[in-house]
């Protein structure tokens, strides 16, 4: 069977990202998955272990402080060259804004379709997306070249299939313009130890309805509670309660877990489009014509002040 | 500075979209079109350039002819002109042919400086920067919450997971911006007086130097095979807090598994 490559979409606090095990998991369908890890110097060693549990039988590796230094561009080199020499039955990558940027790249330089935020892909190559905020389901396809996807988190439910990986170290050999952008600082913003949005299992989000920024204590009270991730509303974000990334909606996060909590938010169409897709929906709003109710499984009308604290010791005591 | 903004027009997000049913493509017909909201931070971010550091601003769009309400209302906030290309052999491009087009557009512009929204909330692809980068040979700055211009020298904050990242590359370049970025000012009763003035050129593919079957259907890369409406979420139980609305919800959450 012919190699899928998978590049390996991974952060130094959290390693192996869940969506990278998906691609996995898909990749075994479509063929024999490879794993390619792009990051500094001993970042293969590093998450070997975790790739190999998911079925990679090989791990290509480029490191270093040229790949690490730059923005994505000399990631696309280096998987375009691999791409043109083992001639993969496929390539995946993140529905990230990493790898949707490089995938943008490997698209030009191998003058090849692209499709993002796919959340199915069958053996023929044809990919199930999304689309206008989860509105509508669309089957496409590669018409020239090989299916060059970026999967969405959430789309696939990753299970293990062990192998011991095979390490080959890639020669990098770049030019000047893929090093016209070089990153100088990385600063992290990322608090505590909650899964990451995009990738969680559970989110509990606030809107404007929490008030103020103390009382997203709340929210991630409650989020913590239930091992999930915080998110916020624009509008929220926009008053200053919460920061920019881990907002969810149409300008920022889309987010598709197994259950969503939506706190103090009315559901304009800015914060459905990134939530809609959740398997279930929970809401608790003080306005009980909230759109946010036509979407809720299970929704509360009533003080958030009131529920959530009253929820949060229903949940101690169950456990 | 030489400074291009690209700017897309979409379909109202606020509003029900739809593809169209005879050939897949985003149905523009019947919504109302809009300015991408993002696109809207790019050409604030290009103005206050222009305010600091001198130079020129330009709107750059492809679409097809309606695409021109955009631009006026684009010019209404402050750039000085605007480049829209249109040609009826553009109708159902991907994304790789649209990057090749524009890519073509901006060789000819020869801009310092291009900015552009981080995605568009149409397709959300993500990937025109990239791609346009990679054809013209510049650095691409792209996820910009913040940007700084220090004479020939950018220098962005990237949102990422994590945090940020700081980035940096020397004109020419192409920055992509999240609405994080400013707070794009509303046009002045004098700037859209101004904006029915401003000029306009259209350019061809023939003008562009592009063969019509490197885009449109005859050129993309991938189609669209089929598309179905999402089945609308059917609203589930509402009760109203009567003091055991918290316990409600944690029962439910219980049934459902969660705890």
């Amino acid at each position: 069977m012919s190699e899928v490559l998978v590049v390996v979409d991974a952060t130094r606090e959290f390693g192996v990202k869940k969506v990278t095990l998906e691609m996995l998991t898909l990749a075994r369908e479509l063929g024999t998955p490879s794993a390619v890890v792009l990051g500094g110097a001993g970042a293969a060693e590093a998450l070997s272990a975790k790739l190999g549990e998911y079925g990679a039988e090989k791990i290509y590796a480029a490191e270093g402080d040229e790949i690490d230094g730059h923005l994505v561009a000399p990631k696309a080199t280096v998987v375009a060259d691999l791409v043109k020499r083992v001639q993969p039955a496929a390539v995946l990558l993140a529905s990230s804004q990493e790898g949707k940027e490089i995938a943008a790249r490997l698209a030009v330089k191998l003058d090849n379709g692209i499709l993002t935020d796919v959340v199915a892909l069958a053996a023929d190559g044809t990919a199930t997306q999304v689309a206008f905020a989860g509105s509508a389901i669309v089957k496409s396809k590669v018409t020239r070249g090989l299916p060059l996807v970026t999967v969405r988190p959430n789309s696939v439910n990753p299970t293990p299939a062990a192998v011991t990986p095979a390490v080959e170290q890639l020669t990098v050999s770049l030019t000047d313009t893929d090093k016209l952008a070089k990153v100088v600082d990385r600063v992290a913003e990322q608090k505590g130890s909650r899964p990451e949005l995009t990738e969680a299992g559970v989110v509990v989000s606030g809107g404007r309805g929490v008030g103020n920024a103390d009382n997203f204590k709340l929210v991630e009270e409650l989020a913590d509670l239930l091992g999930g991730a915080v998110g916020a509303s624009r509008a929220a974000v926009d008053s200053g309660f919460y920061p920019h990334q881990f907002q969810v909606g149409q300008t920022g996060k889309t987010v598709s877990p197994q259950l969503y909590v939506a706190l103090g938010i009315s559901g304009a169409i800015q914060h459905r489009a990134g939530m809609q897709t959740s398997k279930t929906i929970v809401a608790v709003n003080k306005d009980g014509e909230a759109p946010i109710f036509e979407l809720a499984d299970f929704g509360v009308v009533g003080d958030l002040f009131k529920v959530v604290p009253q929820a949060a010791e229903e949940i101690r005591k169950r456990k | 500075m030489n400074i291009v903004v690209l700017v897309k027009q979409v379909p109202d997000s606020g509003a029900d979209r739809n593809l169209r049913t005879d050939d897949n493509t985003v149905d523009r017909g019947s919504a109302n079109n809009v300015i991408n909201e993002m696109d809207e931070y790019a050409i604030e971010e290009a103005l206050k350039i222009k305010e600091a550091h001198g130079g020129e601003v330009t709107i750059l769009t492809m679409g097809p002819d309606r695409a021109t309400e955009s631009i006026r209302k684009a010019l209404s906030m402050g750039p000085d002109k605007a480049v829209h290309v249109v040609d009826d052999a553009l109708h159902g491009s991907c994304a790789v042919a649209t990057s090749k087009v524009l890519a073509a557009a901006l060789g000819q512009l020869g801009a310092d400086l291009v900015l552009c929204g981080s995605e568009s909330t149409d397709g959300r692809v993500q990937v025109m920067p990239h791609m346009l980068a990679e054809r013209l040979g510049i650095a691409a700055l792209t996820g910009a919450r913040k940007l700084t211009v220090d004479g020939a020298t950018l220098t962005v904050e990237r949102q990422t997971e994590e945090g940020y990242e700081v980035i940096t590359a020397a004109t020419p370049a192409i920055v992509s911006v999240w609405d994080t970025i400013n707070e794009p000012r509303y046009p002045s009763f004098k700037g859209i007086m101004a904006a029915k003035k401003k000029p306009v050129q259209t350019l061809s593919l023939a003008d562009l130097g592009v063969a019509a079957g490197e885009v449109g259907f005859a050129g993309a890369t991938s189609t669209v095979l089929e598309h179905s409406k999402r089945p609308p979420r059917s609203g589930g139980v509402k009760v109203t807090d009567e003091g055991s609305g918290g316990a409600q919800l944690v029962e439910f959450l219980a049934t459902e598994k969660f705890v």
